[in-house]
C-alpha cells in the first residue's frame, strides 16, 4: 500500500501548503471581503489536508497522527507542487509582506483550482472508498476556489493598466510551473495502476480548455510551455518551501504534544 | 470620460435561512459589480450555515425614512390600540388565523 500513500500524501501535502501560503493574507487581504473569501479557501484547504492526512495516519498506524505527518516532516518528505509553496510575488521581489502580490496568488489559485475541480471530480469514482470519500467534499470547495479566483482573474487581466500587467506577470511566472501536473511521478503511476488515483494527463485537454478560455476573457496571453520541469512531487523543492515550514512547524515542534 | 470611482459601491444583503420564509437584511459589504457582491456575500455571510439563498441589492436603490420625521410618520399609531385584533371574538368555525 505504500503506493497508496505517496499518492495521498501528494494530494495532502498540496492543500496543506497552499493553504498555508494563502493564509499569508490574513489580516492583510486587499479589502476585507477578500480578506474573509481567502481565509475561508485556506481553511477548506487545510481541511482537505487533516482528512487526507487522518487517512493516511490511519492506515499507516504506529505513532502516525494528522500531526506529525503535518509537523513534523521535513522539506524533502513533501510531495507537493512546486508551484504552490512560491511566495506571492514574481522571481524579483523580495520576502517582505509589502510584496504580496494578490494577482500572483489570484493566478495560483486559478492554475491549481481548475486542476481539482476536474481531478476530484475523477477520484470520486477512486477504488480507495476513503478517498472517493474525501474527493466529493473537497470537489464542491475546489469549484468554488476556481470561480473566485477565475472571477478575479478576469477582472484583473481586463482591468486597469496597472492590474493586466501585474496579470500578465503572474501567469509569466506561474505557468510555467504548471508543467509539473503532467510531468510522470512513481507514486501517481503506482495509484493509477491500482486504481486509486486519476491519469493527470487525461484531463490536461480540459484544464487547457479552462486555462485557454478564462485568459481570452482576461485579455491575457499565454505563455510558451517549454522549460524547466519542477519536481516538488518527488521531494525536489525550490528554497522557498523551508520557509514556509519553519513558520508552520515551529510551534509544533518547540511545544510537542502540546493541545489547546 | 468618465471619472473611475475610488470605493467599489455598497451593496445591502439579504440572506433566507434554511426554516426561513423570507429573506432578511444581514449586512453590507463593497463590490465591484451584483455578481461580485453574491459572491463577497456568500464569504462574508454564510460561513456558518446561515442561509441558502441571497440577494444583494445596491445600497443606493433604497429610499429610507429620515429618522428626523420619525415623530409624525410612527407616534400617531401608539395610541390606536384598537388596529390589533385583539377586540374581537373569533368564532371556532374560522379556525386557525
Amino acid at each position: 500500500m505504500t503506493g497508496g500513500i505517496d499518492y495521498l500524501l501528494h494530494l495532502a501535502d498540496n492543500a496543506l501548503v497552499l493553504g498555508q501560503r494563502n493564509a499569508e493574507w490574513c489580516g492583510h487581504g486587499p479589502v476585507l471581503e477578500e480578506d474573509i473569501a481567502l481565509a475561508n479557501v485556506s481553511l477548506d484547504l487545510i481541511g482537505q489536508a487533516r482528512l487526507l492526512y487522518q487517512l493516511i495516519a490511519r492506515r499507516q498506524g504506529g505513532d502516525a497522527t494528522e500531526d506529525t505527518l503535518a509537523y513534523f516532516r521535513d522539506t524533502h518528505e513533501f510531495r507537493n507542487y512546486t508551484l504552490l509553496e512560491l511566495p506571492h510575488h514574481g522571481p524579483l521581489s523580495g520576502y517582505a509582506q509589502a510584496s504580496l502580490d494578490y494577482g500572483t496568488t489570484i493566478v495560483r489559485n486559478f492554475l491549481y483550482s481548475a486542476l481539482m475541480a476536474l481531478r476530484w471530480e475523477a477520484l470520486e469514482n477512486s477504488a480507495d472508498a476513503g478517498l472517493a470519500a474525501i474527493a466529493a467534499k473537497s470537489l464542491k470547495e475546489a469549484r468554488y476556489h476556481l470561480r473566485h479566483s477565475r472571477d478575479w482573474l478576469v477582472r484583473l487581466g481586463d482591468g486597469t493598466g496597472e492590474s493586466h500587467a501585474r496579470a500578465q506577470a503572474a501567469v509569466d511566472h506561474l505557468l510555467p510551473y504548471a508543467q509539473e501536473f503532467w510531468a510522470d511521478s512513481p507514486a501517481e503511476s503506482a495509484a493509477v495502476a491500482a486504481g486509486i488515483g486519476v491519469d493527470v494527463t487525461a484531463l490536461k485537454a480540459d484544464w487547457d480548455a479552462i486555462v485557454d478560455a478564462a485568459l481570452a476573457e482576461a485579455t491575457l496571453r499565454r505563455p510558451p510551455s517549454g522549460g524547466y520541469v519542477p519536481e516538488g512531487k518527488l521531494g525536489i523543492h525550490s528554497e522557498h518551501l523551508g520557509y514556509l515550514l519553519a513558520e508552520m512547524q515551529s510551534l509544533a515542534r518547540a511545544h510537542p504534544n502540546g493541545v489547546w | 470620460m468618465t471619472t473611475a470611482l475610488k470605493e467599489w459601491p455598497l451593496w445591502e444583503v439579504f440572506i433566507r435561512s434554511k426554516q426561513g420564509l423570507e429573506h432578511k437584511h444581514c449586512g453590507s459589504l463593497h463590490a465591484a459589480d451584483a455578481a461580485q457582491a453574491l459572491d463577497m456575500a456568500r464569504d462574508v455571510y454564510t460561513r456558518r450555515q446561515e442561509g441558502v439563498s441571497i440577494w444583494v441589492v445596491p445600497s443606493v436603490a433604497i429610499t429610507a425614512s429620515n429618522p428626523d420625521d420619525k415623530g409624525e410618520l410612527f407616534d400617531p399609531a401608539a395610541d390606536k390600540i384598537y388596529r390589533h385584533p385583539t377586540f374581537y371574538e373569533i368564532p371556532d368555525e374560522v379556525g386557525h388565523m
